[in-house]
C-alpha cells in the first residue's frame, strides 16, 4: 500500500488551549477511515490543518511523500486534497447549477477566461451528468437556500469531487440530515468515491455509520489520536468505550443532535 | 455575432447619428453621464464580488489630471493618445494599490479605497502647480488632427464616450457570462468555497480591481475632453459616493444598468439642481433608501421585469 | 524645542477634537455595527445649532459666561432630537441588514440631513466666537494659546473617562458590554437590546453634536463641514479599529499629532498625512490597531 496522507507530530494551540497534539496519522490509497470523537477533540482541526485552512503550531504534513506544510487550501486542492464542510459550504444565492458550473469553471487550466462563456451546451451537460451520479439532478434550477440539508450535504461534496482528488476528506457528511437519509447519503457518496478510486476519510458522530462504511478507525480524544486500528478493534478497545463512545455503543445513540 | 451586440452596435450608432442633431447642453449633459457610467461599469464589476469601493473617484481624478498635464506638458492634443495615457497610469497605481486593498473586505474594503482617494485629494488641493483647489483648463483635443463640429461642440467627447461605452458595454456584459465573471459571484457568495475549488480569491479580485480602474481612468478622461475643466474635488469622496449612488440605481444585475442609472442620475441633477438647488441632495438621499428598500436590484431590474411580461 | 512643544501642544489639541468626533462613531459601530456616515451631519447640526442659539443668547444681553451652559444645553437637545428621529423613525426598520448596505443608508440619511440644515439655518456662514474669546490666552514659552483650546484636550479627556467608567462601571455598560461581545446570546438573555440600541445611538449621536457645537465658537459655521468631518472621523476609528474607544483614543492622537508634525514641519502634506497615516496602520494590520476578534468559520 502506498501512503497517501501521512502527518508526523501535529499539533495545533489556540493560545493556551491545545486542539491537536502529536497527531501521527497515515492514509494509505484505496482506505476508508472513520474519525470519530467528541465536540472539540481534534477532528474538523485536523481537516483544517491538512487542507491548509489553519497552519499548524508544529510537526509535518506529507503528501505521497512530499511536504505540503504551508500550503494554500488552493494549492493542496490542486495537489489532490478534497474536503467536505460540516456546514456545506456552497453559493447560497446561485441556482444548484451555477454552484456546479462554477466548480468546473475553476477547475479547467486557465480557468479564468474573461470572455467566453461559462454556460454553454457542454458545461451544463456536464453539470447534469454530475447531478443525476449523486440523485440530485432534479433540483437542477432550484436556488442553493431553499435546498433541504441532505441535498446541500449532497451538493458540497459533489463539489468537493469535481476535483477528483487522490484523498477525500468528509467532515461529518451526514450531520444534520435525517436519520432514515443517512445510509442513503453515504451509499451514493461511497458509489462515486469507488468509481473514481479516491481514498475517504470521514469525520461521524453516528457509530452505525461508521460501522458500515469505515475498514478503518481514528479514535480522537482531546486533541490526540487514542486508538487507530481495524474498525470492529477500535470499537471494543477500552479506552475508546470509556473517553470516545460512552458506554451506549450498543444502543447506537441515533438521537443525536444535528449540528447546524 | 450574437443580436444582442448587433442591436447593441445599432444603438451606438443611432445614439452618434442624434448626436449631430440634439442641441448642445444635451449632448454635454450625456457625455458626461456616459463618462460616469463607464466608470460605474467598473464599479459593477467589484459590486459583484461583494465590494463595494468608495474609492472610485481616485482613477477617475487620475485619468482626467493625465489628461490635462499630459495635454499641457507633452504638447499632445491628440484625443486617443491622452485616453491611452490615462488608462495606462490608472492600471499602474491600480497594480500597486490593488495589491494591497485585495486583501480587505466588507467596509475595510469600502473605507481603506475611501482613504486612497482622499490621498490624492489631498495631494492636488496642495498643488500650486496644478491650481489647487480651483483645477485647471485643459487644452481642447484633436482627433487626428481634425475637431469635429469646431473647438467649441461637444461633439467629439461625445462621439468618444458613445464608442468607449458600447466597447466597455459589451465587454462587461461578456465578462459576466465568463468564468472570469462568475467567479465574482462566487466570491460574494463563499470565498471559502472559491479557495476550495482551487482558485484564488485574491487573483480574482485583483484583476477586477485593475478592470475598475482602468474604465474608471477612462470616464475620467472623456470628462476632462468634454468639460475641458478639472479640479481635485473629482477625487473627493462625494464623487465615489455618487458612483455607488448611480451603481445601486441603475442595478449591478446588468451591463446596461450602469449607463441607463449614469443617464438618469445626470437628468435628475440637471432638473433638480434647476428648480431647486437646496433640496438636490435630499432627493437623492430619499432615491437612494427607496431604491435600498423596495428596488434593491435598481431600475434596471424593473426594465427585466417589463420585458419578460411582454415575452411572455 | 520650541517647535517641539508647538507640534505637541498642535497635536494634542488637535487629537482632542478629533477624539470628540470619533468617540460616538466607535460607539455606534461598537454596539450596533453601523459605520454611521451621517455622525457628520450630527456635528454639523450641533455646531449650527450651538452657533446660532450663542448667537441668540448673548443678542438678548444676557451674561455672557451662560454661552458656555447655552452650547451644551444646545448640544444635547438637538442630539437627542435628531438621534431618536434616526434611529426610531429610519434605522430600526434597517437592523439586520449588510454592514455594507447600513453604510449606504446612513449615506442616505447625510445627504438629506445636508440639505436639512440649509434649509434649516440658510446657506449664510455662522459665528460665535465670544465663548472662545472670552477664555482669554495663556503664554507657553513663548507661544499663544487659546484657553478655549487647552479646555478642550480637559473635556475631551473627562468624556474619554466617562465612556470608559460607564462601559466598564456600570451595570447598564456591563449589559452593554455583553451586547457588543454577542448580540443574540444578550438578547437570549432577557437584556433588551432594541432599547440598548436606542439609547446607544441617541448617546452616540450626542457625542456628535457635543464635538459640533463645542468647535462652533473657534470656526465659521457653513454647510459642508459636516462632509468634512466625517471622512476625518472615519479614518481615526480605522485606525485605531473599529467599535473600540480606546482605539479611537489611539487613532485620534496618532493622527493629531501627525498632522500637527506636518502642519509645522511640511505644510504640502497635511491632508495626504492623515490618510497616509491610516494606509501605512492598515496595511500591516488589517483589522486597525485594536480590533475585535471573529470567531472560526468552518
Amino acid at each position: 500500500m502506498t501512503s497517501l496522507i501521512e502527518t508526523r507530530a501535529l499539533a495545533r494551540n489556540f493560545g493556551a488551549v491545545t486542539a491537536a497534539a502529536d497527531i501521527n496519522v497515515t492514509i494509505n490509497a484505496g482506505e476508508i477511515v472513520g474519525v470519530i470523537g467528541s465536540n472539540g477533540a481534534g477532528k474538523t482541526t485536523f481537516i483544517n490543518m491538512v487542507t491548509g485552512y489553519l497552519p499548524p503550531s508544529s510537526g509535518e504534513i506529507l503528501f505521497k511523500g512530499k511536504s505540503i506544510l504551508g500550503k494554500t487550501p488552493r494549492q493542496v486542492m490542486r495537489a489532490g486534497i478534497c474536503r467536505s464542510f460540516q456546514v456545506a459550504q456552497l453559493f447560497p444565492d446561485l441556482t444548484v447549477l451555477d454552484n456546479v458550473l462554477i466548480a468546473y469553471g475553476m477547475l479547467k487550466k486557465g480557468s479564468l477566461s474573461l470572455l467566453r462563456p461559462l454556460a454553454n451546451a457542454r458545461s451544463i451537460q456536464q453539470a447534469e451528468t454530475l447531478l443525476e451520479e449523486y440523485g440530485i439532478a432534479e433540483y437542477l434550477p432550484e436556488m442553493v437556500v431553499t435546498l433541504p440539508q441532505g441535498v446541500r450535504k449532497l451538493l458540497d461534496i459533489a463539489l468537493a469531487m469535481i476535483g477528483k482528488p487522490e484523498v477525500l476528506l468528509l467532515d461529518e457528511p451526514t450531520s444534520g440530515v435525517a436519520i432514515d437519509d443517512k445510509f442513503e447519503l453515504m451509499d451514493t457518496v461511497m458509489r462515486a468515491v469507488r468509481s473514481s478510486g479516491s481514498a475517504v476519510l470521514f469525520v461521524e458522530h453516528d457509530m452505525e455509520v461508521i460501522a458500515r462504511y469505515s475498514t478503518r478507525l481514528l479514535a480522537f480524544y482531546d486533541g490526540r489520536v487514542l486508538a487507530d486500528g481495524p474498525t470492529a478493534e477500535v470499537m471494543s478497545d477500552e479506552k475508546v468505550k470509556e473517553f470516545v463512545t460512552g458506554h451506549h455503543l450498543e444502543i447506537s445513540s441515533p438521537k443525536e443532535p444535528a449540528h447546524a | 455575432m450574437k443580436i444582442a451586440t448587433i442591436l447593441l452596435i445599432a444603438a451606438a450608432i443611432a445614439a452618434l447619428a442624434a448626436g449631430l442633431v440634439m442641441p448642445g447642453w444635451l449632448t454635454f449633459m450625456l457625455t458626461l453621464a456616459l463618462a460616469k457610467g463607464l466608470v460605474v461599469l467598473g464599479l459593477l464589476l467589484l459590486m459583484r464580488a461583494g465590494l463595494v469601493s468608495f474609492g472610485q473617484g481616485l482613477y477617475y481624478c487620475l485619468g482626467a489630471y493625465c489628461v490635462g498635464i499630459a495635454g499641457d506638458y507633452l504638447q499632445t492634443q491628440n484625443a486617443l493618445l491622452l485616453m491611452l495615457l490615462a488608462v495606462v497610469a490608472c492600471v499602474a497605481l491600480a497594480a500597486i494599490i490593488g495589491l494591497l486593498l485585495c486583501r480587505y473586505r466588507d467596509i475595510f474594503f469600502a473605507m481603506f479605497s475611501m482613504a486612497f482617494s482622499m490621498i490624492l485629494y489631498g495631494i492636488l488641493v496642495k498643488s500650486t502647480a496644478f491650481g489647487s483647489t480651483d483645477g485647471f483648463n485643459v487644452k481642447p483635443p484633436l482627433l487626428f488632427g481634425w475637431t469635429p463640429g469646431g473647438e467649441s461642440s461637444p461633439m467629439m467627447a461625445y462621439g468618444l464616450a458613445v464608442v468607449a461605452v458600447t466597447g466597455v458595454g459589451i465587454f462587461v456584459w461578456n465578462y459576466l457570462r465568463s468564468p472570469m465573471g462568475y467567479a465574482g459571484e462566487a466570491i460574494r457568495e463563499n470565498e471559502i468555497r472559491v479557495e476550495y475549488l482551487g482558485v484564488s480569491v485574491r487573483k480574482v479580485i485583483y484583476i477586477k480591481y485593475l478592470l475598475a480602474a482602468a474604465m474608471a481612468g477612462l470616464g475620467g478622461a472623456i470628462t476632462a475632453l468634454a468639460a475641458g475643466h478639472i479640479d481635485p474635488e473629482m477625487a473627493y469622496w462625494t464623487t465615489s459616493g455618487e458612483f455607488v449612488f448611480i451603481a445601486l440605481m441603475g442595478g449591478t444585475g446588468h451591463a446596461a444598468g450602469p449607463v441607463l442609472g449614469s443617464i438618469i442620475f445626470e437628468l435628475l441633477r440637471t432638473y433638480a439642481f434647476q428648480i431647486s438647488p437646496y433640496t438636490w441632495q435630499m432627493i437623492l438621499g430619499t432615491a437612494l433608501l427607496a431604491i435600498i428598500l423596495y428596488l434593491p436590484k435598481g431600475v434596471w431590474s424593473l426594465v427585466e421585469r417589463i420585458t419578460k411580461r411582454i415575452a411572455a | 524645542m520650541k517647535l517641539v512643544i508647538a507640534m505637541l501642544m498642535d497635536g494634542m489639541i488637535y487629537a482632542s477634537w478629533l477624539f470628540l468626533i470619533a468617540a460616538g462613531l466607535t460607539l455606534i459601530y461598537g454596539v450596533m455595527r453601523i459605520l454611521n456616515m451621517a455622525h457628520g451631519s450630527f456635528y454639523a447640526i450641533g455646531a449650527y445649532a450651538g452657533a446660532s442659539l450663542v448667537g441668540f443668547y448673548l443678542a438678548g444681553g444676557y451674561p455672557p459666561w451662560g454661552a458656555y451652559l447655552v452650547l451644551l444645553g444646545a448640544a444635547i437637545f438637538s442630539g437627542i432630537i435628531i438621534g431618536l428621529l434616526v434611529e426610531r423613525g429610519l434605522l430600526r426598520f434597517m437592523y439586520g441588514r449588510d454592514e455594507v448596505v447600513m453604510i449606504l443608508v446612513t449615506y442616505a440619511i447625510l445627504l438629506i440631513l445636508e440639505d436639512v440644515i440649509k434649509l434649516a439655518w440658510g446657506v449664510d456662514a455662522y459665528f460665535a466666537y465670544q465663548p472662545y474669546t472670552l477664555l482669554g490666552r495663556t503664554k507657553l514659552v513663548g507661544l499663544s494659546y487659546a484657553n478655549y483650546d487647552i479646555a478642550l484636550i480637559f473635556i475631551s479627556a473627562s468624556i474619554c473617562f466617562l465612556l470608559w467608567w460607564g462601559l466598564n462601571r456600570t451595570r447598564q455598560g456591563k449589559l452593554l458590554q455583553a451586547v457588543i461581545h454577542d448580540r443574540d446570546t444578550a438578547a437570549f438573555l432577557g437584556i433588551n437590546v432594541t432599547r440598548m440600541f436606542t439609547v446607544t445611538f441617541v448617546i452616540g449621536a450626542v457625542l456628535g453634536t457635543f464635538a459640533g457645537a463645542l468647535t462652533a465658537p473657534g470656526i465659521s459655521v457653513m454647510p459642508g463641514i459636516g462632509i468634512e468631518v466625517i471622512i476625518l472621523a472615519f479614518a481615526v476609528v480605522v485606525i485605531g479599529g473599529l467599535g473600540s474607544i480606546g482605539g479611537a483614543l489611539t487613532g485620534a492622537l496618532i493622527v493629531g499629532l501627525a498632522r500637527s508634525a506636518s502642519v509645522h514641519l511640511y505644510p504640502e502634506a497635511e491632508l495626504f498625512v492623515i490618510y497616509g497615516v491610516m494606509a501605512v496602520v492598515l496595511a500591516f494590520r488589517p483589522q486597525g490597531l485594536f480590533a475585535i476578534a471573529t470567531a472560526r468559520k468552518i
